[in-house]
């Protein structure tokens, strides 16, 4: 319990003096995360759609195997893109290892299922209603894809929100990516694990509690400018 | 539009699970007035509407257009019994098939405008389509399938769930459309708006064709005792 | 919504930040890294040779692999006969001794199995044993895992059992358990000293020469791994063996107590 409190004293104490190397990580934290989470939009929110709207041989299978990678275990992820991005790995010229951008791969193959999965649910009822207008209006997949993901978009938000959860407060795959170099690939994830190694739980805590907050921020901001577009807006 | 015309259904059969749900059916449509589909529940007015809009199999048989059938698909439009609303404002509903035919964002917008005024929705122009009431949402989805001026529309029970007024002013605008040519498909178990709208009858069976012909003829001596038992009132199987 | 893609993708990709010209990687174990020597030399390595050292955190096993797969330019550990199996095998060019701590064992303040008698450190392994008092192992395959096996080995036991708990996990982790099991462990001392979490916990036997241990350095092969920047490595060893280097590791104390000894030749 003295723990708790002396974690909660100096996250207080951190943030107050606006800490330059807490700072650092946090930033950083939000930079890899975030830059993550929109690559992995990129890739899950058009699949999703995909899912929805087309009738393809294979897609129970996809569909199922997107579900089941949602409960992917980074660690597992960290070390498949380790292996790969590895000096001595079939990606090893481009020198990723142990870079943010290593970092960000790792995150966005750990989320994707996730999103594709969540987005996927919401995209499906949507078609459902959906679909006889649109079949009568002869629309082409890709409209119909973009009327999906357009009109579902306040539920592929919070798809994205899950993602950025499970990708900021991820610490198995980076580690292993990253590395954990102090001012190159430390975040707040990885800080946490190295203070809990050196029995330094207050500060570990105190981390905790800065990436809880930070997590809170950014769901808070993103609903913030979700709302500001109002209802029937053009 | 009048390359959309005649349209020419011969031996068209639509199954599903291997059930014939219309068919086989031939007819001839020309491209003015409003034919109206009557028969019992049952009978296949859904699956005819949907075999000559294109949405639903033709498994044998063939229709054709005065034009190619891609062409055909986009010169007609389709308004269900419960309309379908896009989730968003009643503006961007009405601007939707525009969007989708490429009409410049601006034009669309004042032509939504322009129509959200004819069927008498001006004032809710901004609001969310899902929160209006049943007779609005498809004066909307009645709106929004003539925005494109289509040479054909068809509507499939389209004022069954409406009341008294809902449904006079969904005639209203029906009739509007028919005078500035557009050609009505629609189906109804309403007689009193059959014999309102229609210029011509196609009165269905079982899946197939029973009777056919003007509307006139068709309400004052109906043929065949099936179509005479159904004006009056009684059960027809 | 395209455009606000792509920018976000340019975002993200620039995250690719440049690393800085004159940065290489050199992996080393926990231990080193949790005696806080690091944070003294690399400032100071960086303000006088001008080369910015990024460390890798891992256990010797570890820093052995990522330096095999080229992944770093030189590695800091200590585990002899795997160093020199390293350099055999032409993964690293040489090995360089540069200083050495020593392992101390570390249990319970009340010290069920007496260990703080033990005359040499054999005795106190004997002593854990016949107690059968819990002991945690590193188990992780790190310096100071093979170091507890010698032990043990030199001992004469073969330690199984529910006593002994290999955790597999770096010092810290182990450590953090050790507190947790009220039991017996062996650390290398600076790990031990700036650990935050040590309870009633204190050490128990040390001073004996074969807890001693000897870190070396060994820049990877640049033969095998053309893109090692083996000129910085070079330049990293020429400061690490200079007097520079062994006035500020011979200073370096926590809690007054001196951790390492400079000892390159």
């Amino acid at each position: 319990m003295i723990d708790l409190w002396e974690g909660l004293r100096q996250a207080f104490w951190l943030v107050a003096t606006a800490d330059p190397e807490l700072a650092e990580i946090a930033l950083r934290s939000l930079r890899i995360t975030l830059s993550a989470l929109v690559l992995a939009c990129l890739i899950a929110l058009p699949l999703a759609a995909l899912l929805a709207v087309k009738r393809f041989r294979l897609r129970r299978t996809v569909i199922a195997i997107l579900n089941a990678l949602m409960g992917l275990p980074p660690v597992v992820v960290g070390l498949v893109v380790y292996v790969i991005l590895s000096r001595s790995g079939p990606l090893g010229a481009l020198g990723l290892l142990f870079t943010p951008t290593a970092m960000i791969i790792a995150q966005m193959i750990v989320i994707v299922p996730l999103i594709a999965s969540i987005a996927h649910q919401s995209l499906r009822e949507l078609w459902h209603e959906y679909h006889d207008l649109l079949i009568s209006m002869n629309v082409t997949q890709g409209q119909k894809m973009r009327t999906l993901l357009w009109d579902a978009r306040r539920a592929l938000l919070t798809a994205a929100l899950a993602g950025f959860g499970r990708g900021i407060g991820e610490v198995g795959a980076i580690m292993i990516v990253g590395g954990n170099i102090d001012h190159v690939t430390r975040v707040l994830t990885t800080a946490i694990a190295l203070e809990t190694g050196k029995g330094e739980f207050a500060l570990a805590l105190a981390l905790g509690f800065v990436l809880i907050a930070l997590a809170i921020a950014v769901n808070l901001t993103i609903h913030w400018l979700g709302q500001t577009e109002r209802e029937g807006r053009w | 539009m009048s390359e959309l015309f005649p349209l020419s259904v011969k031996g068209a059969v639509t199954r599903r699970h291997g059930k014939v749900l219309v068919g086989p059916v031939d007819l001839e449509l020309d491209g003015a007035g409003t034919c109206v589909i009557l028969g019992p529940n049952g009978a296949g007015k859904t699956s005819l509407l949907r075999l000559l809009h294109g949405t639903a199999r033709l498994h044998a048989g063939e229709i054709t257009w005065g034009c190619g059938t891609e062409a055909a698909r986009n010169a007609q439009a389709f308004v269900f019994q419960r309309p379908v609303m896009l989730r968003r404002s009643v503006g961007e509903n009405l601007a939707y098939p525009l969007r989708l035919r490429g009409t410049p964002r601006t034009e669309a917008r004042a032509r939504a405008r322009d129509w959200a005024a004819r069927v008498g929705l001006s004032g809710l122009f901004d609001r969310q389509a899902t929160v209006l009431s049943g007779g609005e949402q498809q004066k909307l989805a009645t709106a929004r399938a003539l925005i494109g001026d289509p040479g054909l529309l068809f509507l499939d029970e389209p004022t069954a769930s409406l009341d008294g007024r809902a449904t006079r002013e969904m005639e209203e605008i029906l009739a509007k459309a028919r005078a500035n040519g557009t050609r009505l498909v629609l189906s109804t178990h309403d007689m009193g708006q059959a014999r309102r709208l229609a210029d011509r009858v196609i009165f269905l069976l079982g899946g197939k064709v029973h009777e056919e012909g003007a509307a006139e003829g068709f309400f004052s001596a109906p043929r065949t005792p099936e179509a005479q038992a159904f004006l009056k009132g009684d059960i027809v199987e | 919504m395209m455009r606000r893609f792509f920018l976000a993708m340019v975002v993200a990709l620039s995250a690719t930040a440049a690393t800085a010209q004159d940065a290489m990687r050199m992996a080393v174990t926990t231990s080193f890294h949790n005696s806080g020597l690091a944070d003294v030399l690399l400032p100071v390595i960086a303000e006088e040779t001008g080369v910015e050292v990024q460390l890798l955190v891992v256990g010797t096993g570890q820093a052995l692999k990522l330096g095999q797969a080229g992944d770093v330019d030189a590695i800091l550990v200590h585990s002899r006969a795997a160093e020199e199996a390293f350099v055999a095998e032409g993964y690293g060019t040489h090995r360089r001794e540069i200083m050495y701590n020593d392992f101390v064992l570390i249990g319970p303040g009340a010290d069920p199995a007496g260990v703080a008698g033990a005359a040499t450190a054999s005795e106190g392994l004997q002593a854990i044993a016949e107690a059968e008092a819990p002991f945690v192992s590193r188990g992780d395959d790190s310096g100071t895992h093979k170091k507890e096996l010698a032990l043990w080995q030199d001992a004469g036991l073969a330690p199984t059992g529910a006593w002994y708990n290999a955790v597999g996990a770096g010092m810290g982790a182990a450590l953090n358990t050790c507190v947790g099991l009220d039991a017996y462990i062996l650390s290398d001392r600076a790990s031990w000293l700036n650990f935050g979490n040590k309870g009633a916990h204190r050490i128990l036997f040390e001073g004996d020469p074969v807890l001693f241990n000897q870190y070396a350095y060994l820049p990877v092969n640049q033969g095998r791994h053309a893109h090692v920047k083996a000129e910085l490595a070079m330049k990293l060893e020429t400061w690490l063996t200079s007097e520079r280097a062994a006035e500020l590791i011979n200073d370096y104390k926590i809690d007054g107590e001196p951790l390492f000894v400079f000892n390159a030749k």
